[in-house]
């Protein structure tokens, strides 16, 4: 019998890394280890994923997400028994622009949760993939990351951080059976963009997001434009040339 | 503010939405932006889900199941849940939802809060006959839960409640138990109100599910179609079936007064020819559209009404009769018309709509003060005959008939939330 596969998701609270889990666990027993800030959302999250599939395991683990020796203790321990089939790095806050331009604490915070900590993470994880010469890592960006623009240009500095250290990984990981896959996920229907849902921008549906990126992650993909229509629009920006582009009011 | 419309399609508003995804977050959450009133799947019809100009907390997010016991078949979830899910859940495993409405794209919570029926009420009641606890929050931070024998009062006045007596935020439901996810079904054709009535009383003793489909455009005359099913023990897989979807909305309603006769007339004689008994998966059976996404836009873009009435069964007859008359005669018609006939229970609820005697369920374009007219006539014949109606389906009738239809009002207002208001609860409480 085939043991079953073993998948870890970093920021198992957040929408995205929800919905992909019910994703994993309606597609065959899993075990499942869900990392989060709090240990109570995160066991709720659980609890949930339980009922949908009983023949799963769900573990909690509740970690800081930005002490670097609590991180590396963390995966060191997970990757400990056996090695780990996937890992999703799913953790972000999208603050308000306007109000990171302003206080610098919250500008710090950003920065940190949304680049330095899944770096922290995926350093760690990558290092037991690669010995194990076996596994496939997630790690969530953003479109906001492909072009700095004044709407959200501090959120989206830390996803293009994350990018390129991506790019990086993948580099490193080329010769290898591991497998670094970069989400670029649109604005999605989750929590987060709830103050982009207030302002009435439309957003992608969450399920579908989750569905591809499951796809993505089987596959192998070295990066995926959630829902794919953003590849073509992130091209375009990318390439206004700039006069143009300072006029856009995004 | 965003533009938010309910199922009817009869305006679109700017609402606040505050987003509730944190269990544990939304006391703060509703403290800080009250008053409002819940929005799930926004299927209610009318008015009982919005609040124009103010805010909705949109309970969507709160989608989590919290256990479920394959056993004994209780399950426990938060109120965001869709009936849908919790069927993906449990039918697979020999479990169902003793009461649905006639989609199951509805939350758990606006189940709970408009006390919805099936074609099942006289075996099973109503919605809230199985939900055996839920917690409502209150926006002061109080947190009741309630149950049949747990605060009773307080679960009473939550059924039906239309979401005034606080958030429901999770519940225990009891499920019932299924030998397959297909049922034996009958279809038989009616050619008078006195033959449905007769089927009904004959079929209430050996088929759960009953009801009827009923031609209103022919001169009032009432035949229809007569469906009654039973669960079988059958397999749990389901037929392939394609989702289709409403691409848009016309400019003008589809359902309209050239294409009404037609379609009903080819609908009735369709399905009379078609009559059989058959198999069918309780899907196609229980909602038969919810396989056309957003079917409201069939109506354009001014919306349509819903007129769901109960008269008591003696005067039933007349009463339909009646309601049939003024339609034809108003040159207005309906092409979701449902007659059933309620089993002789009560729900708990003391706001809950089903109950012992028969029910007429109609949608009109909204074509202004037409339609204004003929629903004013419908209200007359309902008044007279000492019935009501169904408030998740409203979003116009009078303050007097709501008052009269629904005597334990002044006992439900000592359980109003003050932090919740809603547009159908000021225009039928007053705040």
């Amino acid at each position: 019998m085939n043991a079953k596969k073993r998948i870890v998701i970093i920021g198992a609270t957040s929408g995205i890394a929800e919905a992909c889990a019910r994703l994993w666990v309606q597609d065959q027993a899993v075990d499942l280890t869900l990392v989060g800030r709090d240990a109570l959302k995160t066991e709720a999250v659980a609890a949930d994923l339980r009922v949908r599939s009983q023949a799963s395991t769900v573990t909690v683990m509740a970690v800081d997400f930005l002490a670097e020796d609590k991180i590396k203790e963390t995966v060191d321990l997970l990757c400990l028994k056996q090695p780990v089939d996937i890992v999703l790095i799913a953790h972000g806050t999208l603050p308000d622009q306007f109000a990171a331009q302003k206080d610098s604490a919250l500008c710090k915070q950003t920065l940190e949760i949304n680049a330095i900590s899944p770096v922290l993470f995926a350093e760690v994880f990558v290092g037991h993939m690669e010995k194990a010469n076996h596994g496939t890592l997630g790690i969530i960006g953003s479109v906001a990351g492909d072009r700095g623009r004044k709407s959200n240009y501090i959120y989206g500095a830390a996803k293009g951080l994350v990018a390129r250290y991506a790019q990086g990984l993948q580099h490193r990981l080329a010769s290898s059976n591991v497998k670094v896959v970069l989400i670029k996920p649109g604005p999605t229907d989750t929590p987060m963009t709830a103050s982009l849902k207030f302002q009435g921008l439309k957003v992608a549906p969450l399920e579908e997001v989750a569905k591809k990126i499951v796809k993505a992650m089987s596959a192998g993909q070295a990066e995926a434009y959630v829902p794919w229509k953003w590849k073509i629009i992130m091209r375009v920006i990318q390439h206004l040339p700039s006069f143009i582009f300072a006029r856009l009011n995004i | 503010m965003t533009p938010l419309s309910s199922w009817g399609r009869l305006g679109s508003h700017a609402h606040r939405q505050i987003f509730l995804n944190d269990r544990y977050a939304i006391g703060s959450m509703i403290r800080s932006h009250q008053p409002g009133i819940a929005f799930g799947h926004g299927r209610s019809y009318g008015d009982v889900c919005l609040n124009p100009g103010g805010t909705v907390w949109k309970t969507r997010g709160l989608d989590r199941f919290i256990s479920f016991d394959p056993v004994r078949g209780l399950l426990a979830c938060e109120a965001g849940v869709l009936l849908r899910d919790i069927h993906g859940l449990v039918v697979s495993q020999g479990w169902m939802l003793p009461v649905t409405p006639g989609t199951q794209l509805v939350t758990v919570g606006g189940a709970i809060a408009n006390d919805v029926h099936g074609k099942n009420h006289h075996r099973y009641g109503s919605f809230g006959d199985h939900v055996l606890k839920l917690r409502l929050l209150r926006t002061d931070g109080e947190i009741i839960d309630c149950g049949p024998d747990q605060r009773s009062e307080w679960f009473g006045a939550t059924l039906g409640g239309l979401g005034l007596t606080g958030l429901v935020t999770e519940a225990t439901i009891q499920l019932r138990k299924i030998e397959g996810a297909w049922l034996q079904s009958e279809t038989i054709p009616y050619k008078s109100l006195e033959h449905f009535f007769e089927l009904a009383a004959a079929s209430e003793e050996d088929w759960e599910h009953t009801v009827s489909w009923i031609d209103c455009m022919d001169r009032g005359q009432g035949r229809g179609l007569f469906m009654r099913a039973n669960h079988i023990k059958s397999a749990f897989d389901e037929p392939k079936n394609r989702q289709r979807k409403m691409p848009f909305s016309p400019p003008v309603s589809l359902i309209n007064g050239l294409s009404l006769r037609p379609l009903n007339w080819s609908y009735y004689h369709l399905h009379r020819l078609k009559a059989k008994k058959a198999q069918v998966h309780y899907k196609p059976f229980f909602y038969p559209l919810d396989h056309v996404l957003e079917w409201n836009r069939l109506y354009g873009p001014k919306g349509f009404y819903q007129y769901q009435s109960v008269v008591p069964l003696e005067y039933g007859r007349d009463s339909i009769r009646a309601m049939l008359q003024a339609i034809a005669r108003s040159g207005e018609g309906s092409f979701l018309a449902v007659l059933k006939t309620f089993g002789d229970r009560r729900s708990t609820g003391l706001l809950s709509f089903p109950g012992p005697g028969v029910t007429l369920a109609l949608d009109f374009p909204n074509r202004n003060d037409r339609t204004h007219r003929l629903l004013e006539r419908l209200d007359a014949v309902v008044r007279d005959q000492g019935g009501r109606i169904y408030p998740a389906k409203d979003a116009r009738m009078p303050r007097d008939l709501f008052e009269s239809g629904y005597p334990k009002l002044n006992e439900f207002l000592n359980y109003r939330d003050a932090g919740i208001s809603s547009a159908l609860s000021r225009r039928l409480m007053g705040s």
